[in-house]
């Protein structure tokens, strides 16, 4: 079961702000689709490899070879918060 | 409608008058419109079109209008994943599919509605609000590639581009009476499209007939150097067209036809394998006894990469910023403020499954379970050509009847997610009806094997009607 205290953690954890009014109610949705995960637990899985990548593919690599990038006007159309051409973001520390 | 709702149509047109005619055609269908499939039109499509046909309609697409979903990058259109925190969002790039068709000479008319970040199955969580469905504008039209499905069933385009996750081309394929293929996870490049789990989700086309989905993927599958998951291997889809499953062996697996099914659904499917014996097929069942599993497998696995594919729409370099006083204060309100319900669940779920001390319980063991389920694949497909189901357990439902039960949304992709899981392709065509609305027959193949079930797929509909009906308000 996961309580409300913990979405409120697992919020902070994901950078989602949940105010208090809204934990329960995402509680009660979060938990019911948790125990449906639940049913995983049947089965015997000892010995079983995880499969992460359905694509034979080990280690891909390219050249490492300078080539053309974005413009820094291009970089920075899509923002109104920029300054002497960088992102403007308030303090992270 | 537009009058041409096939390649072929609209190309003998484009030769008799122009591509420019076509395009205005379409433009204006799009115009009168109901469903609300589109959320952007491109300003550019006339211009396109005028010079295709300045160039004398050169390329195996030079002309044909059509429709993006709204998760695949294009350079200069909008391209915001239904999301209202990537409002406003233009990207400075084109996908890799985006370049091919350009190559090809294909006219792009804009881009289509879909659930948000491609979660769900109905495309009611798009910040734009619902599409309907052409055939009953009171229920849903799958998703969550629903636009791109809603508007070449409604004559809007003729054809489209999707992405499946988990069935999100299928699903709405099925429920708007189109075809559409989930192609073998790495036979098209994922470079730009915007990702929610990118070790599930394959782009895909949808269009109102096989040959026009073989003439796309010829265009848009094959190898590309910017994603490291794309698979270099040659293969013209156009090949497979051809009237003959002689000899093809079916498999049917009992686990697709499970508790919940509907009967006309099922009716309409086992019918159909009835038709492929006529046509010189046989069939066998076959059992996949981890089919059961897939559903929880597939939404752990697909939460977990979206807790971490998200992690990136912060309010710093596009899309909305609410402000705060501090970085994690902004980020934490603009995602708060950005994203819908369904979004922030599969990321706290996502976040939650993969966190200390829950990590080996969810995300682990579903990884485990995925070999089990693709193992079923293996030990299925080992002896028969192709495999047959119902791509969706039941026809299109009502519009808001599971949007408030997230459990109950996700039980209706029971027969689309295992494909993903183990990264086969599998094609939705038309097949029947239930209540006068469109089921879909789920021809399912070997990795790479696309050939197999395109060829199942035009045959059965070179001796069937099904693919030519249209929704009502529309034929």
């Amino acid at each position: 079961m996961i309580t409300k205290e913990e979405v409120e953690h697992v919020g902070w954890l994901a950078r989602i702000e949940i105010d208090a009014k809204e934990s329960d109610a995402y509680a009660e949705k979060l938990n019911s689709v948790l125990d449906y995960f639940g049913q995983l637990d049947e089965v015997d899985t000892e010995g079983v490899k995880p499969t992460y990548h359905v694509a034979d593919i080990v280690n891909v690599f390219r050249k490492d070879e300078v080539t053309e990038s974005m413009s820094q006007e291009e970089v920075l159309a899509n923002t109104e918060h920029k300054q002497e051409g960088n992102f403007k973001a308030p303090k992270i520390m | 409608m537009a009058a041409w709702t096939n390649i072929s149509g609209i190309r003998q047109k484009i030769a008799d008058s122009s591509a420019e005619e076509v395009t205005a055609s379409y433009i204006e269908t799009i115009g009168k419109s109901k469903i609300n499939g589109f959320t952007t039109l491109s300003d550019e499509a006339i211009n396109t079109a005028r010079e295709i046909d300045a160039n004398g309609h050169e390329g195996p697409l030079a002309g044909v209008p059509i429709a993006i979903k709204e998760n695949i990058s294009t350079k200069g259109l909008s391209t915001t994943c239904s999301s209202k925190i990537l409002q406003g969002y233009v990207p400075p790039y084109d996908a890799h599919v985006i370049e091919k068709l350009k190559e090809a000479g294909a006219v792009i008319l804009g881009k289509t509605n879909m659930d948000e970040f491609a979660m769900g199955t109905s495309t009611e969580s798009s910040y734009y609000g619902p599409t309907f469905n052409p055939w009953d504008m009171n229920r849903v039209p799958g998703g969550s590639s629903g636009g791109s499905a809603a508007v070449v069933a409604a004559g809007e385009a003729p054809v489209s581009l999707g992405s499946d996750t988990g069935g999100s081309v299928r699903c709405p394929a099925a429920y708007c009476g189109v075809v559409g293929i989930k192609p073998t996870y790495g036979c098209i490049s994922r470079y730009g499209l915007i990702s929610y789990a990118n070790s599930l989700e394959q782009i895909g086309p949808l269009a109102t007939n096989v040959a026009d989905i073989a003439t796309i993927m010829d265009v848009v599958a094959g190898y590309d150097n910017r994603d490291s998951t794309s698979i270099n291997r040659e293969n013209t889809y156009s090949d497979a067209l051809k009237d003959d499953v002689k000899g093809m062996k079916i498999g049917v697996p009992d686990e697709y036809f499970g508790e919940g099914i509907d009967e006309n659904v099922e009716k309409a499917v086992w019918d159909s394998i009835t038709k492929f014996e006529d046509m010189g097929a046989t069939y066998e069942k076959v059992s996949m006894p981890h089919t059961k599993y897939a559903l929880a497998s597939y939404y752990v696995i697909a939460m977990s990469e979206a807790s971490s594919n998200l992690a990136r729409f912060d309010g710093t370099r596009y899309g909305l910023r609410v402000d705060g006083d501090n970085w994690h204060v902004m980020a934490s309100k603009t995602r708060a403020e950005g994203f819908g319900p369904e979004v922030k669940r599969r990321i706290l779920l996502g976040t939650y499954a993969l966190s200390a001390g829950y990590h080996d319980k969810y995300y682990l063991k579903a990884l485990q379970v995925r070999t089990l389920v693709k193992q079923d694949f293996d030990k299925a497909l080992a002896n028969v050509d192709v495999l047959m189901a119902p791509t969706m357990p039941a026809p299109a439902f009502k519009i808001g009847e599971k949007i408030d039960d997230p459990l109950s949304l996700y039980l209706a992709d029971v027969n689309t997610v295992p494909i993903n899981l183990a990264g086969v392709p599998s094609i939705s065509v038309p097949c029947g009806l239930s209540d006068g609305m469109p089921v879909g027959l789920q021809i399912i193949g070997k990795h790479f094997d696309e050939n197999t079930i395109i060829r199942a797929a035009y045959s059965f509909e070179q001796n069937t009607d099904h693919h030519t009906r249209r929704p009502p308000e529309v034929a």
